[in-house]
């Protein structure tokens, strides 16, 4: 067995620095958030800033803040949703590569919705979020059974493969049943790069009782994944009942991934990144990993929503162009470090 | 063997001989065969749409006659666009099949390791944000579809280039090249749907004349290099020392054809759009058609040709909506790019 995930050698570390680095990744977080309230293709001086904040949106300068709120407010819970989805993923597929995006289950999901509202008349932003679950499942049991056929099982190599081929082949669907739909025409970018621009209240309060949902699956399945991750024979010898464990994980990691899907379309590579740079900070222990990923995932897509707002001056680049942008280098990084063995 | 048993006599060279002429004799009637069939589907692209025109009139108008609305319907709208797909097929299918045979890996093809989309993010840059003119943006194109190969290849060297390592980083490009194409097109001031698609999936909506001829002129220019270095590509394939020890100047062999490949498909490109999974899914299929022995360019080409013509009057007219050529292409070449990584998970990789 090659060692899969990276640190591995340093099993412990103190419990008051992990603590400290949480708390820090907490503060950033709202920094963060701040800086996306406060920034934007509008300059907005701080007076009316606070009276956005207290609920006005007189004049163009509020209702400019009044929109950056919601929109903030996704883009953190999408980011920790993605963020703990990857870190769930890696863990479950003991695959360093793994991530909701490589492995095609946001297409997926964004597939199912697309399908739902052109031919069974979907309209309720709610049901798509049980849509965007059902195809995010379908899709990742999926491509895990095409990546784990054949000799040595779900290396790397063959899941990002199926992954990668899945996606594109979706992608092409989406666009298919998109197309001859002008009411919904307008959206096809939309639902191949995902943003948080279109952020509402409505939208988020329907996806917060999912995303609750999919975080408590994920954090309970904690500990189960620290005995996977030593491998299957071990972790039964341990007294872990794997497939159960292994499922009920993927199903965490799945509902967070889809549902965070419907209300954003597909977003790639947060899930891919976080991880790799908690298990620098923080070590490898689940319990941690997860709710650490998830407070970094969500201060990388805040970054990066606020980004995507500077860079291109007075227009906007959504996030999920950004981040593939961030997250592409990392992943070839990432696929150079290992031998060519484990691929 | 069933031979060698019955005559008792057949040397071992007489075998071969058999099996190659046999060889030989398949592979000359598949090609002849997919000529046929490419013809005659030009023929029939040419005739038949919204309005019916009998062969006389499609023939008169391919020889320059004056057909009342025959001219301006077959000559001006669906010539070009036929020939684009021909064109822009024979060059994905070359492009496709080199790479694959290169690399010794099918899913090594430009399509899926970053050569397409970054000629594609190359264009929809030069067009949306620069708006440059139709050579400067075929030259851009071109640049970058080598820039991107020669990225590729350096990201992937670590002490020798291993297959997986290079189709894993260039998919990880690819994603990010998309992503570029993709921030183009938001730029776009009037967001026009079918040109967009064109660059995200591919498309032959509109072709006029202007974007068929570079890439006719491409394709006779580079297509006999490539199949000059088709005996040199196969020795390539018995790997890097194997083939300098018969005779082959390995580097300088792999330069010419890296360059030519990268071309076709950037010309391609650039007139068409990356349509999907086009040079991924010829060499295979020709493969499977031709049998064993025997360069696989030529065959490849033509089944590419075929697969664009098809595709693009399929999206035309088989379905309520036309649908760009990119996204049946997409939806047909899906499954069998998966059913050929579960193959190769099943028995090893080989075209």
């Amino acid at each position: 067995m090659t060692p899969v995930l990276p640190g591995a050698a340093i099993v412990r570390r103190p419990r008051g620095l992990r603590s400290v680095w949480l708390l820090l990744a907490l503060v950033v977080v709202l920094g963060l958030m701040l800086a996306s309230v406060t920034i934007g293709s509008r300059e907005v001086g701080w007076a009316d800033i606070w009276a956005a904040l207290n609920g006005s949106a007189d004049g163009f300068d509020e209702a400019a803040v009044a929109t950056r709120i919601p929109r903030t407010v996704l883009a953190v819970l999408a980011g920790a949703a993605l963020g703990m989805s990857g870190a769930v993923m890696q863990g479950v597929t003991r695959n360093p590569l793994a991530d909701p995006g490589i492995l095609g289950v946001n297409v997926g999901a964004a597939l199912a919705v697309v399908t739902g509202i052109a031919f069974f008349g979907l309209n309720a932003a709610g049901s798509f979020i049980w849509v965007a679950i059902i195809g995010a499942a379908v899709t990742a049991a999926f491509v895990y059974t095409v990546g784990s056929l054949g000799r040595g099982g779900a290396t790397p190599l063959k899941l990002a493969l199926a992954g990668a081929a899945t996606s594109a082949a979706l992608a092409s669907v989406v666009t298919a049943v998109v197309l001859p739909r002008n009411d919904i025409a307008s959206g096809v970018l939309s639902w191949q790069i995902g943003g948080v621009g279109g952020a509402t209240f409505v939208s988020i309060q329907q996806v917060v009782p999912f995303l609750l949902v999919g975080f408590t699956i994920s954090l309970v399945s904690a500990r189960s994944l620290n005995s996977l991750a030593l491998g299957d024979d071990l972790a039964a010898g341990l007294g872990e009942r794997v497939a159960l464990a292994r499922g009920g994980a993927a199903l965490g990691a799945v509902v967070l991934a889809g549902a965070c899907t419907a209300v954003t379309g597909p977003i790639g590579f947060v899930g891919l990144v976080v991880p790799h740079a908690c298990r620098l900070l923080i070590g490898v222990d689940h319990r941690w990993l997860l709710p650490f990923s998830a407070v970094l995932g969500a201060a990388l897509l805040t970054a990066a929503d606020v980004l995507g707002r500077v860079v291109a001056r007075p227009s906007e680049v959504d996030v999920g162009i950004i981040t593939a942008l961030i997250g592409a280098p990392f992943f070839i990084y990432i696929v150079r470090r290992q031998k060519v063995r484990a691929l | 063997m069933k031979l060698e048993r019955a005559v008792g006599v057949v040397t071992t060279a007489q075998t071969i001989r058999n099996s190659r002429t046999r060889r030989a004799l398949r592979r000359r009637s598949v090609v002849g065969l997919l000529v046929g069939i490419i013809v005659v589907g030009f023929i029939v692209t040419l005739m038949v749409g919204q309005t019916f025109y009998p062969p006389a009139d499609v023939i008169g108008v391919i020889f320059g006659q004056d057909v009342p609305g025959a001219t301006f319907t077959v000559g001006r709208l669906r010539l070009p666009r036929a020939s684009l797909a021909i064109l822009a097929g024979l060059c994905f299918g070359l492009g496709g099949v080199t790479f694959q045979t290169m690399l010794r890996n099918p899913l090594a093809s430009p399509d899926i390791i970053g050569i397409s989309s970054g000629a594609s993010a190359a264009a929809a840059f030069a067009i949306v944000t620069l708006s440059l003119g139709d050579t400067a943006v075929t030259v851009l194109a071109i640049t970058a579809g080598l820039a991107v190969s020669l990225l590729v290849y350096v990201l992937s060297f670590k002490g020798g280039v291993a297959g997986t390592r290079l189709i894993l980083i260039g998919i990880g490009i690819a994603a990010m090249l998309d992503s570029i194409t993709a921030y183009s097109l938001t730029q776009a001031a009037e967001w026009d749907l079918q040109n967009a698609m064109r660059w995200l999936t591919g498309s032959l909506n509109g072709t006029s004349w202007n974007q068929a001829l570079p890439v006719f002129i491409a394709l006779i220019v580079l297509a006999p290099v490539l199949v000059g270095q088709s005996r040199n590509l196969a020795m390539t394939q018995l790997g890097d020392d194997t083939a300098s020890a018969l005779g082959v100047r390995v580097e300088r062999s792999r330069l010419i054809v890296i360059v030519t490949a990268v071309g076709l498909i950037a010309f391609a490109t650039a007139a068409a759009g990356p349509i999907a999974f086009v040079a991924f899914l010829s060499g295979p299929i020709a493969s499977r058609i031709v049998g064993p022995g025997g360069s696989l360019l030529v065959p490849s080409a033509l089944v590419g040709a075929l697969l664009v013509l098809v595709a693009d009057f399929c999206g035309q007219y088989a379905f309520g909506t036309r649908f760009p050529v990119g996204v049946v292409t997409g939806v047909l070449g899906a499954p069998y790019l998966i059913y050929l990584i579960i193959r190769t998970n099943r028995a090893g990789s080989s075209l």
